[in-house]
């Protein structure tokens, strides 16, 4: 059975949240359905495979590394952190729109999140984890990463936990746990429809044990409802804590161009940004291949994304001129010859870059048809990924011409790093294919707490305000 | 048909139903009876004059348990353990600690959350609820409500006549095969 609607986008009401008429037998239908079919369509083998060699790819890059050292990756003195500190600085970005999108706007009561939360949330965890490898990666010595965990160890030794690299290891171990387990109480009762609906004995098992013996009762949703406020009260601040911390790694270096105080605020507003842009990419191929899906990512979401897009692209742009402002207003010569450099030196072409894809590409969506355009928004989302990508690029390499000029370098990335960035993103593929499979990508039980005439008492209100029951 | 009875259980029609159903079961005086929906009602606890979720308690125990571990592990280590100057600050530079303060109570109050949760909801794989074939469209469009036998209250003739005179539909006993 199919929900397809092929309703033309003017006449969709703003307030509609899922396009056609929704019960709920089609909301859990159109969901379970995709996960269980049979047969793997051909293009997921295909997707798979070559998302999976990358995948392959960066583990054989990540073995060769262990043996060798990072001599393999063009870092070099004075640009001592290059690629594996770029891609952990985009991975981690990337993550914050999925608690954006599952923690603050469930808070705000925006509708709407119920039909991307899963997914994002899903982007979330394997952009975190993606993102947790590579300062790992480059430590050189990985058989002493414990350094960094304060465990009891034979030379009496404990971490700095005034530096900002400790304090990176406990957010981000924070935030990956805290996502984990917020996308996990969000399954539960999604779980159990897999379970109700399994013909497989397997796949029953499997979902039933997931599910915790979920049955609905009051008795349950009363918990499970405040334990979801509250993990969504507490991931709010994650929202902006984690990439503030991420941030300071380079805000309490004393390096032109990375000491200063608009770094946290700027890093949120970038991080939540590049993973909107993220989830709008994702958003599109997964209803591209679904077409059940298109109901509930339907223009209406797409147009709130896009919002959402233009104002922190906004404040990214606001960011990129105080930060040339304020370079020049402190009159600091270092400062201002970095920023000079930066748009007008070597690296001039990716600062270019990252100007155009961040603070041009958004202004497309002044326009509500552009926001409603599929592929309009898909070539946003792709440049905005590329933007993003290229001002953490900006922001590293910033240090190839630091204070002496007899000091300065240029950087080449490698083979290697080059490597493990599509590695990065294959993996990060990988894991979203499995997902797409196995996990129902939209959250059943909350679309269908919010579908018009689910709530009594919102009905009743509503209908004596005389509006309808939507939204 | 001769296995023990576990209790009673019938279907009602869409969330206003169920909603009139669960005050009529309250009024009638039943205490081991719950409410089965495929989404969360709002209005159901106190139709059913169930108290508010005590789980608020559990979770601000554990983030005040994580800030606590947070501060003395930070504390000991910096001035007990392996006091070492760093750039001239004290050794008990709390405004440097606070980061990871703040990571560690979020994290506590994670589990909490969640762990707290699954002890609350009184998880179990083997309900008996689940002796039910129709019990299955809980989790996509049924909304139920079950009594067990264990409620003093419960009869098994007299239970189920009242769960159909107050609009249940596919009334049946909860007996173990």
């Amino acid at each position: 059975m199919s929900v397809i609607t092929t309703q033309a986008d003017a006449v969709i009401p703003e307030d509609v949240l899922v396009l056609g008429e929704p019960t709920l037998h089609r909301v859990t239908e159109a969901v379970s359905s995709i996960v269980e079919r049979r047969e793997t369509p051909l293009w997921w083998w295909v997707a798979f495979s070559i998302s999976g060699a990358l995948a392959l790819n960066f583990f054989v890059m990540m073995a060769y590394l262990f043996w060798e050292g990072i001599g393999i990756f063009g870092n070099n003195i004075p640009v001592g952190w290059g690629f594996p500190i770029i891609n952990f600085v985009f991975w981690v970005g990337i993550g914050h729109a999925g608690t954006l999108i599952s923690a603050v706007l469930y808070l705000l009561r925006q509708y709407w999140r119920t039909s991307i939360n899963r997914f994002s949330e899903a982007m979330t965890i394997f952009a975190v984890i993606i993102a947790g490898m590579f300062p790992g990666l480059h430590v050189g010595r990985i058989w002493v990463a414990y350094f960094m965990f304060p465990v009891p160890n034979q030379m009496s030794l404990w971490p700095n936990f005034r530096s900002a690299l400790m304090w990176d290891i406990f957010a981000v171990g924070t935030y990956f746990t805290a996502s984990l387990l917020f996308w996990y109480t969000g399954l539960i009762p999604d779980f159990a429809s897999l379970r109700d609906r399994a013909k497989n004995r397997l796949a029953k098992i499997i979902y039933a044990v997931l599910a915790l013996g979920w049955r609905g009762g009051n008795r349950q949703w009363k918990h499970y409802e405040l334990a979801y406020l509250l993990l969504a009260a507490i991931s709010t601040p994650l929202v902006l804590s984690v990439h503030s911390v991420v941030s300071t790694d380079f805000a309490t270096s004393i390096i032109p161009g990375w000491h200063s105080t608009i770094f946290p605020p700027y890093f949120v507003a970038g991080a939540i940004y590049s993973g909107f842009a993220m989830v709008m990419t994702l958003a599109i191929l997964a209803r591209t291949v679904y077409p059940p899906i298109r109901d509930f990512i339907n223009p209406n979401t797409m147009d709130k994304m896009a919002k959402i897009i233009m104002l922190t692209g906004m404040m990214v742009g606001y960011s990129y001129i105080m930060e040339f402002f304020v370079s020049w207003y402190s009159g600091n010569i270092y400062e201002r010859f970095t920023f000079f450099n930066r748009v007008f030196g070597p690296f001039g072409w990716a600062a270019w870059i990252m100007i155009i894809c961040n603070v041009v590409v958004p202004q497309v969506f002044w326009f509500r048809k552009m926001r409603r355009n599929i592929p309009v928004l898909f070539i946003a989302s792709i440049l905005i990924n590329v933007g993003m990508w290229f001002e953490r690029f900006v922001i590293v390499v910033t240090q190839h011409r630091d204070f002496l000029p007899s000091s300065w370098d240029y950087y080449k990335p490698t083979v290697f790093d080059l490597g493990m960035l599509a590695g990065s993103f294959g993996l990060f593929l990988t894991m979203f294919l499995l997902f797409l499979r196995f996990v129902p990508m939209v959250a059943m039980a909350e679309v269908k707490g919010v579908l018009p005439g689910s709530q009594v008492h919102r009905h009743r209100r509503k209908a004596a305000d005389g509006k309808g029951a939507t939204s | 048909m001769n296995g023990k009875i576990h209790g009673a259980l019938a279907q009602f029609n869409g969330p206003a139903g169920i909603l009139q159903a669960a005050e009529r079961v309250r009024e009638a005086g039943f205490t081991e009876w719950d409410v089965h929906s495929p989404y969360a009602i709002h209005g159901m606890d106190e139709a059913m004059g169930v108290r508010r979720s005590r789980l608020g308690w559990i979770v601000g125990a554990m983030a005040f348990a994580g800030f606590s571990l947070a501060v003395w592990l930070q504390w000991w280590t910096s001035t007990v353990a392996y006091p070492l100057v760093v750039a001239g600050k004290v050794y008990f530079s709390y405004q440097a600690f606070f980061p990871i303060t703040f990571s560690l109570a979020v994290l506590f109050s994670v589990f909490g959350s969640v762990l707290g949760m699954i002890g609350l909801i009184k998880q179990s794989y083997f309900h008996p609820v689940f002796f039910s074939e129709n019990f299955a469209k809980v989790t996509d469009d049924g909304f139920f409500v079950s009594i067990l036998a264990k409620d003093p209250k419960f009869d098994t003739r007299a239970t189920t006549e009242f769960l159909a005179s107050i609009g249940g539909e596919h009334v049946e006993l909860l007996e173990e095969k």
